[in-house]
């Protein structure tokens, strides 16, 4: 009589699921070509903080003062004069247009009543329609515009330029030239894993049902466990893959550091690898077939991408989407990672989160144990 | 042939929702039998067989296959039952020695490598053993799926419909490897929509609408359907064909070559409607013993397809 578990079937089911895993050129490519196209592709692209915007300016006065409030937005790179308007109207007509993102109006005689103490006003319109392009540039506009006065303004009327001087000062932490792929690079890891892991677990185990190879496997004296394990193990293997690699890339490309504790990211990384494989698990308990697989798959994705605080700031989202949020798992090892790649925390920094990975992990591993049956029924 | 039972079963029920799929089915299949399945599509053979091998958890019945109990021993009974299902069921992109490895470890067997070696000899593919299962066609398939399922010596077999899509040189050889196995002790039960497979069997149990209409020796089939069958020669069978349909007493008109083989229940009314025709002197009438292939059509053409409603008169 055979036992609960047999290293030989299990042996079997690994083997056999390597040898697939191998013959399947496109997934196989897709499993380690895909990380690091997306590392690159998003590493390079996603901009939070945008420079070289288009910008026009409608000149009302041509002293040395404004050629230098000028001189100073361009070379602050946050803008990029294309050439002047006349008018408002054909400023506004060229925003909406999309033709600029900024339009600067300096007014008449605005130098005039810079050295009267007249503070005049210049007029700075903003295409706001997607805030996050033009919100560091205007944040920046200020202290811009006022160093740009205080230099010109030398002798006895710089005492003018003192009167307004104030400006913004912006701490950026952890990462201090305020690089997006510092922040972006380390999240990525946690949304391509949760990505493929998930749907290619989904997926082989799916595959299985929709070939009718598994009516021939649960016909054999084969254990649930034996064809569970064997079917997810190669999977965290290609976790492991996946990760290696990423991190290289992360260092060599993105200059992205690993601060902190290696086991503090060992111990959240294989929590969140078998969060997702046992997710994997149990959708594809209940699709039917590879695409339903693929479409539920994809529902975890989004808030894996939305709700984690790897697109948008956590604390920036209403309290009911912040618990839906915490139950997401791309959530928590988001954090570890940052924690441990940007701040060096250790393993009692991300404890918390170790536990929220652990909790989701044992209520979708149990789920997905009770839907799995060793039947057809 | 013995008397010891390897597959006794009563009562085995299963629902779909709200559809019975098998209502309150029995068999008995003895040792070293080949058991026919019969039946039309979707009338349960699939569901039973998958019951009997614990795929499905029964939802009423009780029995045992290989003296293990269905309902609790599944495990066991799944140590000694080759099942070969109706769809190929290996993988298409392992090629045929990985497949036939991959059910040897299930198993557990030992002398693994030898077992694997003495059955790609026997298929004849062992020079094409590392070719992909999914390149070969549906005949090749079919041996490579019986190769598997009786790798591990089973004392049963389950056959759910597998010669669908072969040709029959294929399906002879088939058979005879049936008959062989048969000779040796092993069991079979095997589904077929195929009479001339059907004639083969030992044991016919016919099924529709989940529930079993007939079951015995295949000898004693034609006398429990209780046709009884003329045959008629003479010109215009076509005509002839039409018009007998609708007279009383005829559930059947079948042709065999120039000659119709014209079959009813009612004894009374197909003979009152013989001698009438026969006063006409057109055709010549002689009574037939009725055979099995009279009562299959029969049978067969009772109930289509039970995914279907009923027809009328049956015509094969």
């Amino acid at each position: 009589m055979s036992g609960f578990f047999s290293i030989q079937r299990f042996g079997a089911v690994l083997y056999k699921e390597f040898i697939q895993m191998r013959r399947d050129r496109i997934t196989f490519g897709m499993m380690i070509g895909l990380p690091i196209v997306q590392l690159f592709l998003f590493g390079f692209a996603i901009n939070s903080d945008p420079r070289h915007l288009p910008t026009l300016v409608e000149v009302g006065d041509n002293g040395p003062l404004t050629r230098a409030v000028i001189a100073g937005m361009q070379n602050s790179t946050y803008f990029d004069f294309k050439g002047g308007v006349a008018g408002v109207g054909a400023g506004e007509e060229a925003l909406r247009r999309g033709e600029a993102n900024f339009v600067v109006v300096i007014p008449r005689d605005f130098e005039r009543d810079v050295i009267r103490g007249r503070s005049p006003e210049i007029l700075v319109a903003a295409d706001a329609s997607d805030p996050s392009a033009t919100g560091g540039a205007v944040s920046a506009l200020n202290g811009i515009v006022n160093v740009a006065i205080a230099e010109t303004l030398t002798g006895p009327l710089a005492q003018q330029a003192a009167a307004p001087a104030f400006s913004m000062i912006v701490h950026r932490e952890y990462n201090p030239e305020g690089k997006t792929s510092t922040n972006i690079v380390p999240g990525l890891l946690a949304i391509i894993l949760s990505m493929t892991m998930v749907m290619i677990t989904a997926i082989a185990i799916v595959k299985e049902t929709e070939r009718g190879t598994m009516e021939m496997l649960i016909a054999t004296p084969v254990r649930p466990l034996e064809v569970m394990l064997g079917k997810i193990l190669p999977y965290v293997f290609v976790g492991y893959v996946q990760t290696i690699v990423f991190l290289i890339a992360a260092q060599l490309v993105f200059g992205v550091p690993f601060e902190g504790s290696f086991w503090a990211f060992y111990l959240g990384f294989n929590l969140f690898v078998l969060v997702n494989l046992s997710l994997g698990f149990l959708i594809s308990t209940a699709a039917k077939s590879q695409m339903q697989a693929m479409q539920l798959s994809f529902f975890t994705i989004l808030p894996s991408i939305l709700l984690s605080g790897f697109m948008f700031p956590f604390a920036g989202m209403p309290g009911w989407a912040q618990t839906l949020g915490q139950a997401v798992p791309a959530t928590h090892f988001l954090r570890v990672v940052r924690m441990v790649m940007l701040k060096g925390g250790d393993v009692a920094d991300v404890t918390r989160e170790l536990w929220a990975l652990a909790a989701i992990l044992l209520v979708i591993s149990g789920v997905a144990m009770l839907r799995y049956r060793q039947t057809l029924d | 042939m013995s008397t010891e039972l390897v597959i006794d079963v009563k009562g085995l029920t299963k629902s779909f929702g709200p559809k019975r799929v098998v209502d309150h089915f029995d068999i008995q299949v003895p040792k070293g039998a080949i058991y026919g399945f019969l039946g039309p599509n979707g009338s349960g053979k699939t569901t039973t067989i998958r019951m009997l091998c614990g795929l499905l958890t029964p939802d009423e019945g009780e029995g045992t296959c290989l003296g293990f109990d269905v309902r609790k021993q599944a495990d066991q009974i799944k140590e000694q039952v080759g099942y070969m299902t109706q769809k190929f069921s290996y993988y298409e992109d392992l090629s045929i020695r990985e497949n036939l490895d991959f059910v040897a470890r299930m198993y557990r067997l030992d002398r693994r490598r030898q077992r694997v070696d003495e059955a790609l000899e026997h298929l004849g593919l062992a020079d094409r053993q590392k070719q992909l299962a999914g390149s070969l066609s549906g005949g090749w398939k079919q041996r490579l799926a019986l190769a598997a399922c009786l790798l591990h010596d089973p004392k049963l077999l389950l056959l759910d419909e597998p010669t669908a899509g072969v040709d029959p040189k294929a399906r002879r050889d088939f058979w005879d490897e049936i008959r062989r196995l048969s000779a040796q002790g092993v069991t079979v039960l095997v589904s077929t929509h195929y009479m001339d497979e059907a004639v083969q069997c030992d044991f016919i149990t016919y099924i529709a609408y989940g529930k079993k209409l007939i079951d015995g020796p295949s000898a004693l089939i034609p006398e429990m359907v209780g046709l009884e069958t003329w045959r008629v020669s003479g010109p215009n069978l076509m005509g002839l064909e039409d018009r007998l349909l609708a007279e009383p007493g005829v559930e059947q008109v079948a042709r065999f070559g120039t000659v119709l083989h014209v079959s009813g229940t009612d004894r009374e009314a197909l003979r009152a409607t013989v001698e009438r025709l026969k006063a006409e002197g057109t055709h010549d009438w002689s009574l037939q013993v009725a055979g099995l292939e009279e009562a299959f059509i029969y049978l067969m053409a009772g109930a289509r397809d039970n995914f279907a409603g009923d027809g009328g008169k049956k015509v094969a």
